[in-house]
């Protein structure tokens, strides 16, 4: 299974409305085709009553696995279904890489 | 408790605004640290910063310590306030600025 599918099948766990991983990779200094960088927009009652911070953290805690090993860097755009309708339902665009990954 | 730790801990505590980082603001070297600052630098108030690239200690056991595995990482009175996607939606929706500029006026305070 490719480490995009293993992000997906574990943040379903959430039940989430939305549900989007993008293997943002190639907008940095990795080889082709890698797993390194990605991008997750995941809309959720669950995160109900959460600051962003913990909302954050529970990502981070469901996914330590992947954070531990080939991911290097892991944006999320985490809301609940009111906020995602009230931002027009986009997520903001991450930036390019600078290059000083190590 | 490692001596790193307590680094970490004395720099939250000393810092009222303090960035965790890769690179410097004048050279960030990641494009995550690079939004952060330029996020900062709108909200007009001096801050602290620590460059992980110089300081793989701090690297390696801040995500430990702070229950939060990338850089940049946000602190501001002793508390996480987020990583980049966090520090950027608060700047566009304007609450970094009023936090930055409370913790930036309560420093200013205490120096009198």
């Amino acid at each position: 299974m490719s480490i995009q599918e293993i992000i997906e099948q574990k943040l379903a766990e959430l039940d989430p409305s939305v549900l989007k991983v993008e293997n943002e990779s190639h907008k940095h200094s990795v080889p082709p085709n890698s797993e390194t960088h990605f991008k997750v927009t995941l809309v959720s009652a669950a995160f109900e009553q959460f600051s962003q911070v913990k909302r954050h953290q529970r990502i981070y805690g469901m996914l330590a696995d992947e954070l531990a090993g080939p991911v290097h860097a892991l944006a999320l755009h985490l809301y609940t279904p009111e906020e995602w309708e009230a931002r027009g339902k986009t997520r903001p665009d991450s930036p390019n890489c600078l290059g000083g990954g190590e | 408790m490692s001596a790193t730790v307590d680094t970490i801990k004395q720099q939250i505590s000393e810092n009222d605004i303090l960035l965790y980082m890769k690179g410097t603001p004048q050279l960030p070297q990641c494009g995550f640290s690079a939004q952060v600052v330029q996020a900062m630098m709108g909200c007009g108030e001096q801050f602290a910063f620590v460059n992980i690239l110089d300081n793989p200690d701090i690297r390696a056991e801040l995500p430990k310590y702070a229950n939060w595995p990338t850089f940049p990482q946000l602190w501001v009175k002793g508390e996480l306030v987020g990583g980049c996607d966090i520090i950027v939606e608060m700047y566009q929706n304007g609450e970094l600025q009023t936090l930055i500029k409370e913790a930036g006026q309560n420093r200013a305070e205490s120096a009198e």
